[in-house]
């Protein structure tokens, strides 16, 4: 049995302008030790998606479908016994470091935090936990900085911190929502290879979300592309960077800055904006800016095609339009 | 991989709590300003320049003299002697009827951001109509059923208080609710009551503290106001307000005895401010070492 198995997921969210569907039926599943990533602009659901599966989603969001994790089904669980999954099976490192720990509190106290809370353990033993995992995740001559806030620290040291945090109890799944996106590229590279390497070393599963191609072909092996609430694309990650077959999809790596591109070079654009949420038509959601669009596009939603290393695609024109075959 | 971090500056060993404030200005002034209104209170119970209740109608609106340090009113009290004991009254309303609207304000407002939805729209109209009754009429009401007197005065502008505070830290708590600690802290698998008491109070504090300090001085002058109107303390007691209401009048003869009470209210109030100021920075670790 998969540690996380989720099925026809729909979030449906109160908006000023009307109910409206951001997570449209998605389905997907993880294994332990398994990585996957989530792809796609601001707006396609992705943050969405992991959120209801922490059950932090706003209370005026309804979600149906069904999340398993590890066996117990997560959509209608009360708050309480969610309570106890999140921070202690599933982890969660969030985008901003700058505002995702409280001013006020030390670092000790902050990364002990979920230890005393589910764990039940001392003060001091939490301290002691504590200092391990900031050593763990590289924060320097950590023992003397244990009473230090977070103002005192760099950006990329907070990300640290907040990792240590989403580590604290050894979650199964740790959640990463776009956890360089707000660091710089040195610190970015660092942060992403602690990630990577505490993964395989406690042989957790984990989510990353990133809309960088970059950031999701060194750190995962599977891979969604999502957008306008629905899976687009997915398989393994080398297989989906080979052979890019949906039109979104080819819309992004088209839109990637060239290393060594002549000067002057514009970078690529998909044209038109993201749809909005509350009046997506039933069709494929990309047939509005989608280049290759036919008249069945907006009315017909497109199948799922499988593709050869179990490489998924949705996309009705597939068999007119092929797939892009990365340049070697 | 740890030998190329930008390493911040380690954080030198925080100086104790006492020695920062000590070297915070506001707050030692504050400190020492609220200080000499608590012993002016306390100096009043055990001694006066003068009975308080010692006319000397020979005597009346006199300036400051060295037999009265600051001259006489119109019944011919001492007025230095009056200060003393109305600082008693001062206290009393404005660390009560503060106390009233912060505690009880501070828990609906935090109630009301941590349920939302038909709680906090319960809470949040319920203060709107309270606030849209005058202050005065309330009073008025509250006194016309349970007597005038010190204490339902206190009570009256207490109540006051409270939809002022549950407001305030509605708003200052919703935005800390939307902070992503408080989603880390949530992604943890803290409950609505420990994030309220861990993240959301703490981070609200210097609001409630600088709302607080300017309650207090509203407290003082509505007391002045109830008591202009018979309804506050209850004469021969003075009270700071009564003294500055009944000066009013006399405003003409001798300008001096709206002089006296109008500073000891505008100090007690700097004095509270600047405590106030001092502590929200000496509790902020942001701050710790600006100063």
């Amino acid at each position: 049995m998969a540690l996380l198995e989720v099925n026809g997921l729909r979030i449906r969210l109160q908006t000023p302008r009307g109910p409206a569907e951001a997570v449209r039926g998605i389905g997907f599943s993880l294994e332990r030790g398994q990585t996957l990533g989530i792809v796609g602009e601001s707006g396609c659901g992705k943050s969405l998606t992991v959120q209801s599966l922490m059950g932090l989603l706003p209370s005026t969001a309804q979600v149906t479908g069904s999340i398993r994790f590890d066996g117990q089904e997560l959509v209608g669980l009360p708050e309480r016994a969610m309570c106890s999954i999140r921070g202690n099976r599933i982890g969660m490192v969030f985008q901003e470091p700058m505002t995702a720990l409280n001013p006020l509190h030390t670092i000790a106290r902050q990364v002990g935090e979920p230890l005393r809370l589910h764990r039940g353990l001392s003060r001091a033993a939490a301290r002691q936990e504590a200092l391990a995992l900031l050593e763990r995740v590289g924060i320097p001559d950590a023992a003397s900085r244990l009473d230090a806030y977070p103002h005192q620290f760099s950006g990329g040291q907070r990300q640290r911190i907040g990792i240590a945090m989403a580590l604290a109890c050894g979650p199964d799944l740790l959640i990463a929502d776009e956890p360089t996106t707000a660091l710089d590229v040195t610190v970015q590279k660092q942060i992403l290879e602690l990630i990577q390497g505490l993964v395989a070393e406690r042989g957790m599963a984990l989510i990353l979300i990133s809309h960088d191609l970059g950031v999701i072909a060194q750190n995962v092996s599977r891979m969604l592309v999502m957008y306008g609430g629905s899976v687009v694309e997915s398989g393994p990650t080398a297989a989906v960077f080979a052979a890019r077959a949906h039109p979104y999809t080819r819309g992004l790596f088209a839109a990637r800055p060239a290393l060594g591109a002549p000067r002057g070079t514009r970078l690529a654009t998909i044209a038109g904006s993201v749809p909005e949420l509350v009046d997506l038509p039933p069709g494929c959601p990309f047939a509005g800016r989608c280049r290759y669009t036919v008249e069945a596009c907006h009315s017909t939603a497109p199948p799922a095609t499988l593709l050869p290393h179990g490489h998924v695609v949705r996309c009705l024109r597939l068999d007119d339009i092929g797939v892009e075959v990365a340049a070697a | 991989m740890s030998a190329s971090l930008p390493l911040a500056p380690a954080a030198p060993a925080a100086p104790g709590f006492w020695r920062r404030a000590l070297r915070h200005r506001s707050f030692v002034l504050g400190g020492v300003l609220t200080l000499l209104l608590v012993f002016a209170a306390a100096l009043s119970y055990v001694w006066t320049p003068w009975p308080i209740n010692d006319m000397d109608m020979a005597a009346k609106l006199q300036g400051p003299s060295s037999a009265h340090w600051l001259g006489t009113d119109a019944f011919g009290r001492d007025v230095a002697s009056l200060l003393l004991v109305g600082a008693r009254a001062s206290i009393l309303v404005g660390v009560i009827a503060v106390g009233i609207g912060l505690v009880v304000g501070t828990a609906l407002g935090l109630l009301a951001s941590a349920r939302r939805g038909w709680v906090e729209e319960a809470i949040m109209r319920l203060s709107d109509f309270s606030l849209a009754f005058p202050a005065i009429l309330s009073a008025i009401m509250l006194t016309a059923a349970f007597g005038p007197g010190i204490v339902n005065a206190i009570v009256a502008i207490g109540i006051y208080n409270i939809p002022t505070f549950a407001r305030i830290t509605r708003a200052s708590a919703n935005a800390i609710w939307s902070r992503e600690y408080v989603a880390a802290a949530r992604a943890c698998g803290k409950g609505p009551l420990a994030i309220t008491l861990q993240h959301v109070l703490p981070n609200i504090s210097a609001v409630l503290v600088v709302q607080s300090t300017i309650r207090f001085a509203i407290a003082i002058l509505a007391e002045a106001a109830l008591s202009y109107l018979g309804l506050g303390t209850q004469p021969p007691q003075p009270s700071w307000g009564r003294m500055l209401s009944e000066a009013q009048t006399l405003m003409f003869q001798q300008p001096l005895l709206a002089v006296w009470p109008g500073m000891a209210i505008a100090l007690a109030v700097l004095g509270l401010n600047l405590l106030g100021d001092g502590l929200r920075d000496l509790l902020d670790p942001r701050l710790a070492r600006a100063r």
